[in-house]
């Protein structure tokens, strides 16, 4: 069944995205960056929370879940620490994406020629 | 006299780009599927790698997000990532890869000016939208969030 709300929740984004895209004249860089500003309002009160675990990896995979680990990580922070707890914590939680995405970048555009 | 012929046909291929409007929904469609398919993957590869290597959920969905981020990459570096995004487009632009591919494409267009004024200068030059957006706003609620909700 999870499967089903995965394919349901990633599949609705990607058409979202593709209707802005579509219909405005934003390029896909806009695009990620409202999606990404979405997710952090979403998960403001926990909402994307519930998402995920209504979709598990469908609710993960898309860039929105970059926005909700961002705000998910500061707030945990926050609440043993105040608001400092703001600076501290905002990258617990999304620091395996960007530094994975940045070594991996490095280390392949050593070896690989780019193809045009 | 070039210039007014070029300006023409520029002009032509804008309009041309931006009149058919008919095949939005079908590319919407393409998008919703490959989009879906993609989150499947991601699921499937959570629960794979849980019960495979015996871990929670919350790691196994941090190796489903670094899987992904290396796909994105290995075939942006290798070039058949450009053919599936014109074919996909949202669908393969919005999930986890788009954002390497987004770094992966900058690293190596660059990569002839050089490791610091080349890479090291360039390589956030798209994705450094998505971070510094992502963060504004999280503090942004976050503060709001702090404010009127009361501890987490």
């Amino acid at each position: 069944m999870i499967y089903l709300n995965a394919f349901l929740f990633c599949g609705f984004i990607c058409f979202l995205g593709q209707m802005i895209l579509d219909h405005t004249r934003l390029t896909p860089g806009h695009v990620t960056t409202i999606f990404v500003v979405v997710g952090a309002f979403l998960d403001t009160f926990s909402l994307y929370d519930k998402f995920i675990l209504w979709a598990g990896g469908g609710a993960l995979l898309p860039i929105t879940s970059f926005g909700h680990s961002l705000i998910h990580g500061a707030l945990m922070k926050a609440s043993n620490l105040g608001p400092m707890g703001l600076f501290m914590g905002m990258f617990d939680l999304t620091s395996s994406g960007i530094i994975a995405s940045i070594v991996i970048s490095f280390f392949l555009s050593l070896i690989l020629e780019p193809k045009d | 006299m070039i210039g007014d012929d070029m300006e023409k046909s520029t002009y032509k291929d804008l309009v041309k780009k931006h009149t058919p409007k008919e095949d939005s929904l079908l590319n919407g469609g393409i998008a919703f599927i490959v989009g879906g398919i993609m989150g499947v993957v991601a699921q499937l590869l959570i629960d794979f790698y849980g019960y495979y290597f015996s871990i929670p959920k919350s790691a196994a969905g941090t190796f489903m997000l670094i899987t992904f981020i290396f796909l994105g990459c290995l075939f942006t570096a290798l070039g058949f990532f450009d053919k599936w995004v014109t074919f996909a487009k949202c669908g393969l632009i919005i999930p986890i890869t788009g954002f390497a591919h987004s770094i992966m494409s900058a690293a190596l267009e660059f990569r002839k000016e050089g490791f610091v004024t080349g890479i090291g200068a360039n390589m956030l030059k798209l994705a450094g939208t998505v971070i510094i957006y992502g963060i504004v706003s999280a503090y942004v609620f976050g503060i709001l969030r702090l404010i009127l909700g009361g501890a987490v």
